[in-house]
């Protein structure tokens, strides 16, 4: 659980994202270290998600690298995951017409090798790599409360509970950092509570977390240390006194001090 | 339109369930039964004069053609009754509820009867072709069904089926495959399209009163818990089927129905579980079948010297076909959703086009052009040649009957791929990729290289059927590769029977194709018709029942969320015995 910045896990260096004319992100250095929390809070249409799309792959950045464990990732999601970064996303993206089991088991596609040869065959490698997985997609479900629904539809599962079968899917990558993107939206108080001893139940197991979130209570709580972008561009980083009381944030969720217009009217 | 059809058909519910309740129950149980019973007496009396109508229905105290298929939805409706009534031992036929499976076995009655009625009055010009026994019939049917509407709804949750020792299961699994083979062995054997018609009415009407029944779950369920048993009890129908053939002429049609279903079957790996729409896939089977041609030794083919043994000709037929498909699938499947399927439909064409011009005029002479590649051997396997026929005791089995078992061995491989490759890592991936290819990237899959394994193992299936059929049919020509054509196999037939008979399911497309190929080989009045008769056909399928006719556990849930789900998980796979050897 040591922060060691020396050699830090994920590495983003100058990410920049240009769509046409527009700047979505700007330039964006970014480090997490093992065994990190670490927020990504900013008003709407800061770009937070489009970053986070950079990092896995989804989108390719006009600039700038991104390095995990060394090695700079190449610009595929199923590359990306490989490497060992998951994700959940923002708007719940679950394989709704699979069972919850079979939702987690494709998690593990890119920790398993069996092909469509062995597939057909069925020897016993292939029956124990097969029970091996389900085991451990079960030890997931487990983990995040979703045992007893193994075999219901995804669809079904009520909305907080999807959040958490995303979640377990991401881990059955076994990553070495987890993106989440809004873990809490449309959560109320008691499931944000939830999800935050999850977040940190995740941590205990050694993964690193990147988590955009607008819930300043739990980004808060959280972290260890909150970056905040707007407008594209990471304007503080920092723990929560130095976020909190940064000018320019406020600036950016409330706007400027009543003075300054009044004072253009004049 | 839409909103209209709906609103109509709420109507009808309602008005059909205004006739709930207007007599006691006991009343119209008493209804159902004497109609029941004095349905069955009719079809013992003279239904017409002549015996111009097919079957003959003029012989009193004998019951022929359309009569039998009265008689037994009588029969059927007779005993779901007396089980209403509680006899002993019949409680087994209705374990979620008896009102609805009887209201839909006396509709199945009432259909099958007018029908009759109606082809008699209109083939031979008018009701007084009818004989007393026509109106004792049509007048019978309608108390039982006014009884069945006015019974009081008694729809409940089946209880679980309790285990039973194995032998009497494997009795029941055993008396349901000969049942299956009965019924297939039946309607391919109809002679005529009115019984045809007839057949389809019973068995419709039938199997729906057995789905609301709850039987079929109870079924489903049976297989599922004995699923080695069942398939062997399947594979043992199906390949009885041309023992019950005396003339070659129906094994014929059983061993097309079994390319066509095992094509469809191959297409299901593609549109079912991947989610790649295919509109050229028959192209593949097309490539397959050239293939074997070319190599097995006929004359007109340019590379006549080259006479390999049928096993060889297959693994090269569909390993050509794999060439194909990565040829057309490589730089497709990058792409997303509708391109391919363009792309596909084009390769189709390109496909029938250049065998049309292989011909030695517009191109190099390798196909013949539209007269094709003829006089293809019949196929040797170890020195049994499967081109003559053979006695098996007293059984002779024919050219098509030894074809038949061919063909049924490549089902087998097929329908094994199928189960094995859906459920496992790389099938899951294929789902994963269907529901959402962005989050199954997220997942670590690589999507085009897991859709080009689909498209390619689809194409390899389909090319290997295509080998057998090649031989089947003695040589191969141009015309039946095509997107859209009247009769089996086309690219839009075999969608059609994936869509139809149920995507993701192994019985689904089985089912769809024999249907789809049957219906244009027996109801030869279609004719110019048949084209637009399938396409009123598949949109009322589509508007009620979406999810095809064998639905998947998933696509159910998907289509009928608000439904009660108590015969969702029942109905996959429950029609996988009778089906099995079509």
């Amino acid at each position: 659980m040591s922060t060691t910045t020396s050699t830090p896990l994920l590495d983003v260096r100058g990410v920049t994202m240009r769509f046409g004319g527009l700047t979505a992100v700007s330039n964006v250095d970014l480090t997490v270290g093992q065994g990190e929390i670490i927020g990504l809070i900013g008003p709407n249409g800061a770009g937070k998600t489009t970053f986070f799309n950079c990092l896995t792959g989804l989108y390719v950045p006009t600039e700038g690298t991104v390095t995990y464990r060394g090695n700079v990732l190449p610009p595929k999601p199923h590359l990306v995951t490989q490497a060992g970064i998951a994700r959940t996303f923002q708007n719940i993206r679950l394989f709704a017409n699979m069972t919850v089991l079979e939702n987690v088991l494709v998690g593990r596609h890119s920790r398993t090798r069996e092909g469509l040869f062995s597939a057909l065959v069925r020897g016993p490698g292939y029956r124990r790599a097969e029970a091996d997985s389900r085991a451990k997609a079960m030890e997931l479900l487990e983990f995040v409360g979703l045992a007893a629904k193994a075999e219901h539809l995804a669809r079904n599962l009520p909305y907080g509970e999807q959040r958490k079968l995303e979640i377990a899917r991401a881990l059955a990558s076994e990553p070495g950092l987890l993106l989440l993107d809004e873990p809490t939206a449309g959560m109320n108080p008691q499931e944000t509570r939830a999800a935050e001893e999850l977040v940190f139940a995740i941590r205990d197991r050694g993964i690193a977390i990147l988590v955009i979130e607008h819930d300043m209570k739990f980004i808060f709580n959280l972290c260890d240390r909150t970056a905040v972008l707007v407008q594209g561009q990471k304007i503080v980083e920092g723990d929560r006194e130095t976020v909190q009381n940064d000018e320019r944030v406020i600036t950016a969720y409330l706007g400027t001090p009543l003075e300054q217009p009044t004072e253009t009217t004049e | 339109m839409t909103v209209n059809l709906i609103r109509r058909r709420e109507d009808l519910a309602t008005a059909l369930r205004a006739l709930e309740g207007t007599v006691p129950a006991p009343l119209a149980r008493l209804l159902t039964l004497l109609g029941s019973v004095l349905t069955i007496a009719s079809c013992f009396l003279s239904w017409t004069w002549t015996d111009r109508f097919p079957g003959d229905l003029t012989v009193a105290g004998y019951p022929g053609g359309l009569q039998v298929l009265t008689l037994t939805a009588g029969l059927l409706l007779l005993l779901q009754t007396l089980s209403a009534y509680q006899l002993r031992g019949l409680g087994w036929l209705a374990p979620a509820g008896q009102t609805r499976a009887l209201r839909l076995l006396a509709l199945g009655a009432l259909a099958v009867t007018w029908y009759t009625l109606g082809a008699i009055s209109g083939e031979l010009g008018g009701l007084a072709n009818l004989e007393p026994g026509g109106f004792v019939a049509g007048i019978a049917v309608l108390p039982a069904l006014y009884g069945t509407l006015a019974l009081p709804g008694d729809r409940r949750e089946a209880t679980p089926a309790q285990a039973r020792p194995l032998w009497q299961e494997l009795l029941v699994i055993a008396a349901i495959a000969a049942a299956g083979l009965y019924v297939f062995t039946y309607g391919i054997e109809t002679e005529y399209g009115e019984l045809f018609v007839g057949f389809l009415l019973v068995i419709g009407f039938s199997a729906g009163a057995y789905a609301q029944a709850g039987l079929l779950a109870r079924a489903s369920a049976l297989f599922a818990r004995r699923r080695p048993w069942a398939s062997a009890a399947a594979f043992l129908a199906a390949a009885a089927f041309p023992l019950t053939q005396s003339s070659e002429q129906y094994a014929n049609l059983g061993v097309n129905i079994l390319i066509f279903a095992t094509v469809a079957l191959g297409l299901n790996i593609v549109v079912g579980l991947t989610g790649l729409l295919d509109l050229g896939y028959v192209a593949f089977l097309g490539v397959g079948a050239y293939t074997a041609a070319l190599i097995s030794g006929s004359v007109f083919s340019p590379f006549r010297g080259a006479h390999v043994p049928f096993l060889l000709a297959a693994l090269i037929g569909a390993a050509v076909s794999v060439v194909f498909g990565v040829l057309i699938g490589a730089p497709t499947l990058r792409l997303r959703g509708d391109y391919l399927a363009i792309v596909t439909i084009g390769f189709g064409e390109i496909f029938h086009i250049a065998v049309n011009n292989l011909d030695g005029k517009s191109g190099p002479k390798i196909t013949n052009g539209p007269d094709g590649i003829a006089q293809i051997p019949d196929v040797s396997i170890f020195g049994f040649n499967l081109g003559s026929a053979h006695q098996l005791g007293s059984i002779t089995i024919g050219r098509f009957a030894n074809y038949f078992f061919l063909m049924l061995i490549v089902t087998l491989v097929v329908v094994t791929v199928f189960s094995r490759a859906g459920n496992s890592r790389i099938g899951r991936a294929w789902i994963a990729l269907r529901e959402d290819e962005t989050a199954a990237e997220a997942m670590g899959i690589n999507g085009f290289r897991t859709k080009l394994v689909a498209f390619a193992l689809g194409a390899s299936l389909a090319g290997l059927a295509g080998t057998v059929s090649a031989h089947v049919t003695y040589n191969v020509v141009p015309t039946p590769y095509v997107f859209a054509g009247s009769t089996a196999p086309n690219s839009a037939f075999l969608l059609a029977a994936v869509v139809l008979g149920g995507m993701g399911t192994v019985s689904g497309p089985l089912l769809g194709a024999s249907l789809l190929y049957l219906i244009p080989e027996k109801l030869t009045f279609l004719q110019h018709y048949q084209l637009l008769a399938f396409g009123v056909a598949l949109i009322v399928l589509m508007r009620f029942r979406p999810e095809g006719i064998v639905a998947n556990r998933r696509r159910q849930a998907e289509f009928h969320q608000s439904d009660i789900p108590a015969q969702a998980a029942g109905s996959e796979d429950s029609v996988s015995l009778s089906q099995a050897g079509a």
